[in-house]
């Protein structure tokens, strides 16, 4: 029971850690990964699989122009950011939209192709092994999509409002590490989809 | 200092409304509190479990039992299964890591306060939501439907055909809801820890609890989020008509059970590691040593974490793998008994010359390290495949496990209880009655476990509602289901260690068991910020050194 009066001696040398935030995003990147595996893995463990049509190779038109569209704002993010950091709030505006409208065209890209599979093919998620898994790992892919523009949104009103300067730079950092995370993740989704998949 | 501190709270406390108490905890952001919600939520469905157990040692006490119906029985192993991994072990690793990590390196509060309250309450709602499923199982009208699919859920038991209702479906989205909720708390656990120690608290001179945690975290991220997937697909098969697991469209009923022990394996190494913290914790201060091997400690359990992630599939030998996957996932097994062995000889290290204490979180240690190695050699058994394809699915593999998860696991934490308790409360548990709970459980435990092992030996088959007499089963059931009584009253006369000695245990003092590390040097209960001024470390042992200015353990380093 021996009590200790003297406080532990304070700081004195320079110390500095990571920042939180980009740390607790890496690691929700790696937690998401691992769900991204798990679905990649069933896809690629499917194909071929289905007892009846629509096949891959008849139906899925590779969507060049909407990946193009989704991975260039990855580069519009950046460079937003960077301006963001150099104090340059219009340019940083102009960029964070552009990367917005990017983001939604791809979105609106998913929409036409799930819609041109549906009426056309008559594929939904029920119709055989391909419709599940292929809707189901894009689906999870656009509702990362759509989770990452309601955030890019929030920090667009926000930038608007004024209230997003060089000072929130590292929290926008992290949001953009979100943003590439989810481009990264397409790259793979595409190369299974659209080109080992067929 | 401390006293005055106490002093105060209980004067705020006696004169505040139940109502204002009640809203501070429920609106709680301080990482002591969640701790302290995490773990009395674990406690509680430790009880529930407990039940569950009890009922199926009641019902398979003798031959042609009929106290429950075999329907119930089903709901009981699936609730008890899924209750005791998802809504006791990890709250209760978590409630642990959540007080103690912060207070260990220095830090006022995890890296992300509301993440962890909204961890804990996702955790929470999951596990509400998996017991509402016995009212709204199949409605009020079916009379309540637990889910009875095991805690496995293989397909397609899981699948609509076979199981109507709703009952696989609130054991899914409970599930889902706490694994959200866990993989947030991982993710804050690291984030504290890589970015919030105090000045000086480098990577190596951190407390092995915090490293283990971070380890147990790394895995939770790799290993939770498989059973997310998984549960995801499970929903898309019931709710929209999906294929994954449906064999009758191409699906595949063993990918469910790869999925499922991506996540089941490591799950154990998950739970297990926060109890080699708390035992790399307890043991060098009753041994009045520092640990043995730090380094070493700390690269085993990376190991362990690495290999664990490449073993699951020895859950599966007996669904038939070709021979070169049975040889990997055998060869793999059998290595994380290395890494494993290296740590218990680290602990034998650390006690061996030492001036070892015997007191009781001490006691439970000492339970922890002998029973842990023999369900790690019963591990080795199973881990090889012909000897598995014998004893799968017997009730050999259900002493083993229990003997990982009662004998190791709920040894450690019971340690832990004892050895924390004064810092969480400010009272110590009274030492009497802590042997008594020591004794009576390890009497219970080797009662029904050491004994367990044999009907799974003579051809028991886990999961049966009842039995044949005269297969030389009878007597040993008997004395396991009288084992599991013991341990029954010897939680609780813990229980009952606990409330008493909350209200008239010795006070406690700042640093009751003359230990080393930082929780101690703040008063117990320890104030809202933790530390008045953030301390700043030079050794692992930062009050060593200021116990003993005349021989730090900073002159060594």
């Amino acid at each position: 029971m021996s009590t200790i009066a003297t406080p532990l001696p304070e700081t004195t040398a320079a110390w500095k850690l990571p920042y939180r935030g980009k740390v607790g995003m890496a690691c929700l990147i790696i937690a998401e990964s691992a769900i991204f595996t798990i679905f990649v893995v069933a896809y690629l463990y499917y194909v071929g699989k289905s007892l009846s049509g629509p096949t891959p190779g008849e139906v899925l038109e590779t969507p060049i122009f909407y990946t193009i569209c989704l991975l260039s704002s990855s580069l519009t993010i950046h460079f937003a950011g960077k301006l963001l950091e150099r104090g340059r709030r219009g340019a940083f505006l102009t960029l964070w939209l552009v990367t917005i409208a990017l983001g939604a065209l791809f979105l609106y890209g998913t929409g036409q192709e799930w819609h041109r599979l549906i009426y056309e093919h008559g594929l939904t998620i029920s119709t055989n092994l391909f419709g599940t898994t292929y809707y189901s790992l894009v689906g999870l892919h656009g509702f990362h999509v759509t989770a990452g523009l309601i955030m890019l949104s929030i920090v667009l009103l926000l930038g608007l409002a004024g209230r997003v300067g060089p000072e929130q730079s590292a929290r926008v950092d992290v949001l953009s590490l979100y943003w590439h995370f989810v481009d990264a993740v397409w790259v793979v989704v595409f190369t299974v989809v659209y080109v080992l998949g067929r | 200092m401390s006293s005055d501190a106490i002093a105060i709270q209980t004067a705020e406390a006696a004169g505040r409304p139940w109502v204002e108490t009640l809203h501070e905890w429920v609106t709680t952001v301080d990482h002591k509190r969640l701790g302290v919600l995490y773990i009395l939520y674990a406690l509680f469905f430790l009880v529930i479990g407990g039940i569950e157990a009890t009922i199926m040692r009641i019902q398979l006490m003798h031959p042609h039992n009929d106290f429950v119906s075999p329907q119930v029985f089903n709901r009981m192993f699936t609730m008890h299964g899924t209750t005791m991994i998802f809504f006791v072990a990890m709250p209760i690793m978590f409630g642990f890591a959540n007080y103690l990590v912060p207070l260990m390196i220095g830090a006022r509060d995890m890296a992300f306060p509301r993440l962890n309250a909204f961890s804990f309450w996702l955790t929470a709602f999951g596990g509400l939501l998996l017991y509402f499923s016995f009212l709204g199982g199949s409605g009020l009208y079916g009379a309540g439907n637990a889910p009875d699919v095991g805690w496995w859920a293989y397909a397609p038991l899981a699948s609509r055909a076979f199981s109507p209702g709703h009952s696989s479906d609130y054991w899914t989205i409970a599930l889902l809801a706490s694994g959200f909720g866990s993989i947030g708390t991982a993710i804050n656990i690291i984030a504290t820890i890589i970015s919030m120690r105090c000045p000086g608290m480098k990577l190596s001179r951190m407390p092995l609890l915090a490293w283990l945690n971070l380890v147990m975290s790394g895995m939770v991220l790799l290993a939770i989020t498989p059973l997310s997937a998984a549960q995801l697909m499970l929903l898309v098969d019931r709710y929209l008509g999906g294929h994954f697991f449906d064999t009758q469209a191409g699906g595949s009923a063993t990918l469910w059970m790869h999925f499922f022990w991506i996540f089941g394996h490591p799950e154990v190494y998950v739970l297990i590691i926060p109890c080699f913290a708390f035992a790399s914790e307890i043991i060098p201060v009753f041994s009045r040593k520092p640990i043995f091997g730090y380094p070493v400690m700390v690269g085993a359990t990376v190991c362990i974490a690495f290999v664990s992630m490449s073993v699951w599939a020895h859950h599966m030998f007996t669904i038939g793998m070709n021979s070169y996957a049975n040889s990997f996932f055998t060869i793999t097994t059998m290595a994380v008994g290395v890494p494993t062995g290296i740590k218990i000889f680290n602990w034998l290290g650390t006690m061996w010359g030492g001036k070892i204490q015997f007191r009781t979180p001490m006691l439970f240690c000492i339970g922890f390290l002998f029973q842990f190695l023999i369900a790690g050699l019963t591990g080795i058994m199973l881990a090889s495949s012909p000897f598995d394809w014998q004893l799968g699915g017997s009730y050999f593999v259900v002493a083993h496990f229990h003997y990982v998860i009662v004998g190791g696991i709920l040894f450690a934490l019971f340690g832990a209880f004892y050895y924390w308790y004064p810092k969480i409360t400010g009272r110590m548990l009274h030492e009497g009655l802590g042997k008594l709970h020591f004794w009576l459980f390890l009497i219970g435990f080797h009662l029904t476990f050491d004994l367990m092992h044999i009907p799974g030996l003579l051809g028991m088959p886990r999961r049966i509602y009842t039995y044949e007499p005269g297969r030389g089963w009878d007597t040993l059931n008997f004395l396991v289901t009288v084992g599991a009584f013991v341990q029954g009253i010897a939680t609780l006369v813990f229980v009952l260690n606990l409330v008493i000695s909350y209200f008239k245990g010795a006070k406690a003092g700042n640093d009751p068991w003359d230990a080393w590390t930082l929780e101690w040097s703040v008063s117990s209960p320890p104030p809202d910020y933790n530390f008045a001024s953030i301390p700043a470390v030079s050794s692992r042992r930062p009050l060593w050194d200021l116990k003993h200015p005349e021989d730090p353990d900073s002159r060594y380093e």
